[in-house]
């Protein structure tokens, strides 16, 4: 697998956008790539809106900015409209359907729709729609292999929190098969 | 035959540039006794700030640090953090101490940094020569206050010590002053709890000591001390202001 | 070798400056370098080490000034602001040899500014830490993994010539997380530091460390001796990193943050059949002359790429003594280029050459 992937992450804070940004990121390194993780950072402490830009690569990561994804991760309607029209051509498009109640227009990127702040709450897992999307990214574009995803999520979660990572796990699971 | 007076060790042996009949040389004198006497000069490490006391690095035996005006505090917490073994002390002016050096003074104070501080306050920017310092009294003339101090539009004196006394963190806050034999003797005294009570793990000590200015306050050096007693003694009460060597401080 | 981890750039250059052997950080917080002194405040309680929040910028680069004159490896950071008001103590420890490291992860200014990714304390860090004549060491890392191997040579070269470093960061390199290898070093030997003001012991003679010298020849001499020691440093001590220079019609020149944006507008270029290259100074001071002068007998321009108005543009055409057009490219305020307008810009400044 050599393709590159530029993604942007994005919703509001508290959302754990840039947890999962972080998941992804530790999926490609534990596939042996170049890596690079970059938040918006803002004033605005709790309820501002949240991005980051995830480059995974065989090659070294030039700008860790991505201006125009080959990934949209959208959890809320601002982001969405904000960054839906930098997706590239031929692009993936993952939406929280539950939040965003709107459509891609554009007939040029695949888009899928996940209720998955529904999924989360109605599988006991609340907060964990970040996790669902990260799964179905997973499905939809294979960015890193399922070993690496799996070993992402418990490097992810400290072990203070042992307990989150079942939940975790579960949230891949119902993002792959969503 | 019997030898009952000499230069501390501490002192070096070098002519001083303070002007006569200032009180400079007599501190001097007292820190380096006490340092002699606790044995702790292969251990100090001093810190001379920016005023007439800059170039007090030549005058000490001991190592000497040189600080930017009014830093010599912050300085002084770099050293001690770094080598807690060591006996640290800054010895600065009013102008360096409670004007550019307020918040280094404050909170190196309130931090309870284990140094000590010798803080000169004659009422003046002795090096620059002659400007109203923060410790200038109300009516005072000086080069900056030609119709005297006017409270009204250059404010009111800081005194130093009472300010100090409200911070949890010091151990002691004391003023004392060296125009007799007699409070000398009480001056050193202070400087030497100082000192110990670094050494005992105490933390922030301050002796604040008024002292004179006859070249900028225009007076003979008899006079100074005069005018030091009617007029600065008043304003600056000698005291103990706070003294938490022996009750339980706030921990 | 060891396992390669996710850091945040901040984090990545606390933990490389403890490995360094530095055990005494003095901060104020400041956006956007707060998880340095966070994670500076976590790991020196652990090691027996100091973490201060002083009351100011100027109090906390005046207690490295403290700590280092007493001998030991100490630092601060913080973000351009906060910076200005270092000046003072980087001043006086240059005027007084004594070594330290100063971080600065750069936001946009002047004034308060932005707290988005900037370059334009260029000239600030290389001309001007401060009032006085004097150089400081700076480094610009573009990478966390360069963050962490630049601060260990920041801190060897500092005591080796007896003069503060600085590593120039800015907001981009700070936040991001990028895979980061630490070399299993051991417990890092330092130097012996016999000036060092941390008592005499009835050793040696007492030891002074100061800046103020009255008398003009004496301050004349000492600061002649001192630009002999950047002269020795300017002669040994350059760095840049080269990408498809040696064939290149249009070098860039770009550090940092606006490096790696350079990298990918070269990449495009060449897939145009533009024939761009990079040259990345990783010493802003000394500056990689030597490195520009050689391309120079090959590249038909040069063009400055920057996060600012231009400032290392001027650098780049004394070093190449204005013998090829030398072009500039910069956004500033804290607004990162694109690979795309430089690449605009390459072609547009190719069509002139």
């Amino acid at each position: 697998m050599s393709k590159d992937f530029n993604m942007v992450l994005a919703g509001f804070g508290g959302q754990g956008i840039l947890f999962a940004g972080k998941v992804i990121a530790y999926g490609g390194l534990n596939d042996g790539k170049e890596i690079s993780w970059l938040p918006s950072y803002g004033p605005e402490m709790r309820g501002g809106t949240a991005n980051c830009s995830v480059c995974i690569s065989d090659k070294t990561i030039g700008s860790p900015l991505v201006v125009t994804p080959d990934v949209l991760v959208a959890l809320n309607l601002p982001s969405f409209e904000k960054f839906i029209d930098t997706v590239k051509p031929g692009g993936t498009v993952i939406v929280d359907s539950f939040l965003i109640n709107k459509k891609v227009e554009r007939d040029d990127v695949n888009a899928f729709y996940v209720p998955a702040t529904k999924l989360a709450e109605e599988n006991g897992i609340k907060g964990l729609a970040n996790i669902i999307l990260v799964g179905k990214l997973f499905k939809e574009t294979g960015f890193c292999s399922e070993e690496a995803l799996y070993k992402a999520v418990e490097k992810c979660i400290p072990a203070r929190k042992a307990n989150m990572l079942e939940f975790n796990k579960k949230a891949l699971e119902i993002g792959m098969n969503s | 035959m019997a030898v009952v007076f000499e230069r501390p060790h501490a002192l070096a042996d070098v002519p001083m540039h303070y002007c006569p009949g200032c009180t400079h040389g007599i501190v001097h004198r007292l820190v380096a006794e006490v340092i002699d006497e606790l044995g702790v000069e292969g251990n100090a490490v001093g810190v001379a700030s920016v005023g007439c006391s800059v170039m007090s690095y030549d005058y000490f035996n001991c190592d000497m640090v040189q600080a930017p005006h009014g830093r010599a505090p912050a300085v002084a917490t770099g050293i001690k953090r770094a080598r807690p073994e060591n006996v640290v002390f800054t010895y600065q002016g009013d102008g360096d101490l409670a004007a550019i050096g307020t918040a280094e003074t404050i909170h190196s104070a309130t931090r309870g940094e284990n140094i000590t501080v010798i803080f000169i306050n004659n009422a003046i920017y002795g090096m620059t020569g002659g400007q109203m310092a923060p410790t200038t009294l109300p009516n005072m003339v000086t080069q900056t206050t030609p119709y005297g101090r006017d409270v009204n539009t250059a404010g009111y004196p800081i005194r130093v010590c009472e300010m100090l006394s409200t911070l949890d963190g010091v151990a002691l806050a004391q003023r004392v002053t060296v125009d007799s034999v007699k409070n000398v003797i009480a001056a050193k005294k202070a400087i030497k709890k100082a000192f110990q009570n670094q050494i005992e793990g105490k933390g922030f000590s301050i002796v604040e000591v008024v002292s004179t200015c006859p070249t900028n306050w225009g007076m003979s050096p008899y006079d100074a001390i005069k005018w030091l007693r009617d007029n600065m003694l008043p304003y600056y009460p000698l005291g103990v202001y706070k003294d938490e060597t022996k009750g339980d401080r706030l921990k | 070798m060891s396992e390669r981890f996710l850091m945040k750039g901040n984090e990545a250059l606390a933990e490389a400056a403890i490995r360094a052997g530095c055990k005494h950080f003095f901060g104020y917080p400041i956006t956007p370098q707060t998880e340095l002194a966070a994670y500076m405040s976590k790991r020196m309680p652990k090691i027996g080490g100091t973490y201060l929040q002083a009351e100011s910028e100027l109090a906390a680069a005046n207690m490295v000034l403290g700590a280092s004159a007493a001998g030991v490896r100490a630092m601060t950071s913080s973000s351009s602001p906060g910076i200005s008001l270092k000046t003072e103590a980087i001043s006086y420890m240059a005027g007084s040899d004594v070594p330290a490291l100063i971080i600065n992860v750069q936001r946009g200014g002047p004034g308060l500014g932005g707290i988005q990714p900037s370059q334009a304390d260029y000239w600030q860090a290389t001309k001007a830490t401060g009032h006085g004549d004097f150089q400081i060491l700076v480094f610009a890392p573009a990478t966390v993994q360069e963050m962490v191997d630049l601060v260990s040579d920041a801190f060897d070269m500092a005591d080796k010539y007896r003069m503060p470093a600085m590593i120039l960061a800015d907001g981009m390199l700070g936040q991001m997380m990028e895979p980061v290898e630490f070399k299993e070093e051991g417990e890092k030997v330092l130097p012996e530091k016999p000036w060092a003001a941390c008592g005499h012991h009835n050793q040696r003679k007492h030891n002074v460390v100061n800046s103020l010298y009255l008398t003009p020849q004496a301050l004349e001499s000492l600061v002649k001796e001192r630009f002999e020691r950047y002269e020795k440093i300017k002669a040994t001590e350059q760095r840049a990193s080269e990408y498809l220079v040696d064939d290149a019609d249009i070098v860039l020149v770009a550090f940092g943050a606006s490096a790696r944006v350079a990298h990918s507008a070269v990449d495009m270029a060449r897939e145009q059949g533009i024939k761009a290259g990079l040259i990345r100074p990783i010493t802003l001071w000394p500056f990689p002359t030597d490195c520009l002068k050689k391309a120079a007998q090959t590249a038909k321009g040069f063009l400055s790429v920057e996060m600012n108005m231009g400032q290392m543009v001027d650098d780049v055409k004394l070093a190449i003594n204005c013998s090829k057009p030398v072009d500039f490219f910069g956004r500033t305020g804290g607004v990162i280029p694109t690979p795309q307008e430089i690449l605009d810009r390459i072609i547009k400044f190719g069509g002139e050459l």
